[in-house]
């Protein structure tokens, strides 16, 4: 599914996507990822004109909408540098959704242009930052999720772990059927709730299972998703956002 | 117009237009450059996996090995043909022995019922083996009819080490199969088996429940045997 | 559980969401599929050990999608080949055609049971019941297909038809409609299913089998399988009908290897079935066993009309190994039947629309979280996710309106909702604006969302927006430098 990706060396600016998720219920996570480009010596460009990618409504087959949302984003990135994507999901639809939506249209050879900058996060980190990381933290045991978007979509299974493994003081867990979705996906959640409850159900019970009390991923939809069936058991596991994750245990 | 036509001229004016059709590159499924005995050890434990009992012989003396294994397996009726060299040379080392010989060169129309409750054995030849899924490959013919590979409870198959290739693909492409396909053509990885119920493995559920291969050696009785 | 209509239980796409509320409250149906599955995934795993899966998957697709781009072609050269080796070919249109079809055959023969091999298609033109109500037994031979039968069911994965039911269950059921004896030896089961099952391959005036690859250059009919009925099936029975898809073609006997294999790890993560059986004539003068006619049915259903489509077009290079309803997690939670369509899991989701039209398979393409699994594991790279948003576009309207019932989902409530999302999207002011109040207005948030706090907490915006904070972060560095 994914091509060898030749990464180029760490440039001097960014761009960054802050995705409508983490823009509305998680800004601390987009700015953490900001936070952690800048220690690296990179400017980070934010695009005050930003929305959203445009995936709700792909994803839920109202592709003229989706297009008008995409299209308004791709004007945002007009130099040469990296678009930085906190989110497997959105940077999924951006890297590989928008050629396709835009193919045979005027955009196309935008779209194409725009989506070969497109790095999620911890992808970027990992190959382009070579991210040295100083765990400062207590010593914690941690479980990754990793979304689906970002393990099959961008064939990024492994960055967040290999982020989370260099912090000394981690222990790194993982929980039974580590690559199952954890019911998510969108709209389906509000299309097919109970199905999704049923997913997300196993994932918190498998989260649970192996011991910690924290779970970390890239995906903003996953948190809100597993962080939220567990607030509502009143369990005592939270989840956090990579980026943040990272920042607080380094800062 | 016939639902022929109508298929066809569907097919054939396609709305998105005409497809393209791409090149295969088969390197994948052929070309693993086995010596001889990785071939064989690779026979012998992919059919072991799948409970296929494998007994070496030497070319010469293989009916010794034949007859030990009817004898181990408590085989009273085995079903044969007469013209293939593996059927006449049993035939001919069986000759005094308890079992006895069923003759299969009869329409199955005479003999469908003896054959599904009287017969314990059937003991064809093989054309040729697949290393690397540990399968034979039978041609059946009216000396060796398809059903007597099936139906008896016990499948025994003599196979030529020799006679082993690499790979599935090989096995076609070098015994030109496309040139002419027999009536049927087998490959046959293991006696029958099913995991339907409950993904527990049984066997025997229609066809043998134990298949045997005696695999015979062209090279001497002392290297067969040490093999063993 | 569900509808009962004369002992049988019948399910149907419309009741999708019923039937997945049953299917998830039924402990045992969740701890069946989960087992089965969980095994499943770990088999095919450990069979592509030695492979080069990605090479191996890309020949399997460039094979299929050759096969296609030659579909007419090959099945004009099938079709000349089969006649030549004296096997006779029959088209149907459709599946009440196809089933007119061996009905026919099975008269022509006076043939008044009919042993059947596992044959999807059959089961899709629900050619069972067809022959029973001309008076013309059929019977099932495949075990899983035998037992499911016997439990008037339909079969709950394409692979293993009795996948949703346990040891106990089967016992019970043997026992209730056969005498067998209760035991959880399986075995003793299966040796008792063999001594059932021969005596009526003896008995059957026709066998009924599907295929799996249909070779055009040779004229040969391919058949996987591990238990043997297969054999038997096309075999025993003076006559044998094989019934398959137009889309089962491919070109050369030297493209089924790499399918074959493809197939075996994907499905059961065999790296070989017990059985592979090519069949290119009937029974030849001087023979002594094997069916004396041998019939192929070519059935479009649908597919022709799949076939049109460059983006659907992907559906027909399926080769039916369920790897994808394997690796679902929507299927391993709800099963097989909660679909309600022949082809259940991923590849039913986007095959079924176009079998039996969008109004009534409405919920399939969007009972997916799009997770992407089934594509991943798809032997012949199968795009199944992008497939799924396609249905999705023509579902409400806005795909190219090749699909049966296209638009059927649309409502204007939520056309409305998403050009809202459309105009909120492109006016960035507004968005801003939108987002900060939002923020401001947290404690206002509701905390019951529908369906989606019936099982997790309610989502709260945050005071500030990251459009907000990175603006204060940014004048916050402004001034440092000033000063």
């Amino acid at each position: 599914m994914t091509a060898v990706k030749l990464y180029p060396p760490k440039p001097d600016k960014v761009y960054l996507f802050g995705t409508c998720l983490i823009d509305l219920l998680y800004p601390e996570a987009g700015m953490d990822a900001i936070r952690l480009l800048e220690r690296e010596g990179i400017e980070v460009l934010f695009p005050q004109d930003q929305t959203c990618c445009g995936q709700p409504a792909y994803t839920s087959g109202y592709h003229h909408e989706a297009r008008a949302v995409a299209a308004a984003q791709l004007d945002l990135f007009p130099g040469p540098w990296p678009i930085i994507v906190p989110s497997g999901s959105c940077g999924g639809m951006m890297r590989k959704h928008y050629p396709q939506l835009f193919a045979g249209s005027d955009l196309e050879e935008q779209a194409s242009e725009v989506a070969g900058r497109i790095f999620e996060l911890t992808e970027f980190l990992v190959h382009v930052c070579h991210l040295d990381l100083e765990d400062r933290g207590e010593p914690e045991k941690v479980v990754m999720h990793t979304s689906c978007s970002a393990r099959r979509e961008m064939g990024l299974a492994d960055t967040g772990p290999t982020l989370l493994a260099a912090l000394g003081q981690v222990e790194l867990v993982e929980q039974a059927r580590a690559s199952e979705c954890c019911g998510f996906g969108g709209t389906f959640a509000v299309r097919h709730p109970e199905v999704s409850a049923a997913m997300v159900e196993d994932k918190t019970r498998a989260i649970e299972a192996t011991g910690a009390r924290r779970f970390v991923t890239s995906d903003c939809g996953c948190m809100m998703n597993i962080g939220g069936r567990f607030e509502q058991q009143g369990k005592a596991v939270k989840g956090e956002h990579i980026a943040s994750y990272l920042w607080r245990r380094t800062s | 117009m016939s639902a022929r036509d109508a298929i066809l001229k569907r097919l054939r004016e396609r709305a998105d237009g005409a497809l393209s059709a791409p090149e295969s590159d088969f390197a994948v499924v052929t070309g693993r450059g086995w010596s001889r005995d990785e071939r064989l050890e690779r026979f012998e434990r992919w059919i072991g996996s799948v409970h296929g009992e494998v007994v070496h012989a030497a070319e010469e003396g293989w009916t010794d090995v034949l007859a030990k294994v009817l004898a181990d397996k408590g085989v009273r009726r085995l079903a044969l043909g007469k013209q293939h060299p593996v059927a006449v040379e049993a035939r001919r080392a069986l000759v005094n022995a308890e079992v006895e010989l069923v003759d299969v060169d009869r329409d199955i129309e005479q003999w469908q019922r003896e054959q599904f409750d009287d017969v314990d054995a059937g003991l064809t030849s093989t054309r040729g083996a697949i290393a690397e899924t540990g399968s034979l490959w039978l041609w059946p013919t009216p000396d060796e009819p398809r059903l007597i590979s099936l139906v008896p409870p016990l499948h025994i198959a003599v196979l030529d080490a020799g006679a082993l290739e690499d790979t599935f693909f090989d096995v076609i492409e070098k015994h030109g199969w496309a040139n002419g396909m027999p009536t049927n053509a087998l490959l046959i990885s293991g006696p029958s088996k099913t995991a339907d119920i409950e993904q527990t493995l049984a066997y025997g559920v229609h066809g043998p429940r134990e298949l045997v291969v005696i695999v015979r050696h062209a090279d001497d009785v002392a290297e067969s045997a040490a093999r063993q | 559980m569900s509808e009962q209509t004369a002992g049988v239980q019948t399910y149907t796409p419309r009741e999708f969401h019923r039937q997945a509320h049953d299917a998830l409250g039924n402990p045992q149906i969740r701890a069946n599929f989960r087992k089965a599955m969980d095994g499943l995934m770990a088999k095919r795993l450990d069979s592509f050990d030695d492979w080069d899966l990605e090479t191996l998957r890309e020949l399997g697709a460039n094979i299929r999608l050759r096969a296609l781009a030659r579909l007419p072609d090959l099945l004009e050269k099938l079709e000349a080949n089969c006649e030549a080796n004296g096997i006779k070919v029959h088209w149907a249109e459709d599946g009440e055609q196809a089933c007119r079809i061996i009905r026919g055959i099975c008269q022509d023969h006076g043939a008044t049971s009919v042993i059947k091999g596992k044959s999807m298609v059959s089961e899709e033109m629900h050619l069972n019941a067809h022959l029973e109500a001309a008076g013309i037994e059929a019977l099932e031979s495949d075990l899983g297909e035998y037992l499911v039968q016997l439990n008037q069911q339909t079969p709950s994965h394409i692979i293993m038809p009795a996948i949703h039911l346990n040891t106990d269950e089967i016992s019970e059921i043997m026992h209730d409609k056969t005498g067998t004896e209760r035991t959880r030896d399986v075995d003793a089961m299966t040796a008792a299913a063999r001594q059932q099952l021969r005596e009526r391959f003896m008995g059957a005036g026709v066998g009924v089998s599907g295929v799996n690859f249909a070779v055009a250059e040779t004229g040969t009919l391919c058949l996987v399988e591990n238990e043997g009925n297969g054999r038997m099936t096309t075999t025993v029975p003076p006559v044998h009908v094989a019934v398959t898809g137009i889309e089962k073609v491919v070109e050369h006997l030297r493209d089924v290897p790499p399918l074959y294999s493809l197939l075996t790890r994907s499905a059961t993560g065999q790296h070989v079935t017990t059985y592979f059986n090519m069949i290119s004539s009937p029974r030849k003068e001087g023979e002594h066993d094997g069916p004396k006619e041998v019939h192929l049915v070519l059935v479009d259903s649908g597919r022709s009309s799949i076939y049109q489509d460059n983006e659907l077009l992907d559906t027909l290079r399926c080769i039916r190994c369920g790897a994808c309803m394997n690796h679902c997690p929507v299927y391993t939670r709800v099963g097989g039947h909660t679909y309600g369509t022949t082809y259940p899991g991923p590849i039913g989701s986007i095959l079924s629309p176009h079998l039996m039209g969008l109004e009534e398979t409405r919920d399939l393409p969007t009972a997916s979280s799009l997770c992407g699994a089934c594509g991943e594991v798809c032997p012949v790279k199968i795009p199944i996710p992008d497939l799924l948003v396609r249905l999705r576009r023509e579902s409400v309207g806005e795909g190219r309106g090749n699909v049966a019932g296209a638009g059927i989902k649309r409502t204007r409530k939520e056309a409305a909702a998403w050009k809202g999302f459309q105009w909120l999207a492109t006016h960035p002011a507004a968005w801003r604006a939108g987002t900060s109040v939002a923020g401001r207005l947290r404690a206002l948030t509701p905390t019951r969302l529908g369906a989606w706090t019936q099982h997790r907490s309610a989502p709260r915006p945050a005071a500030t927006t990251l459009h907000a904070l990175v603006k204060q972060h940014q004048a916050g560095k402004t001034d440092k430098e000033e000063r």
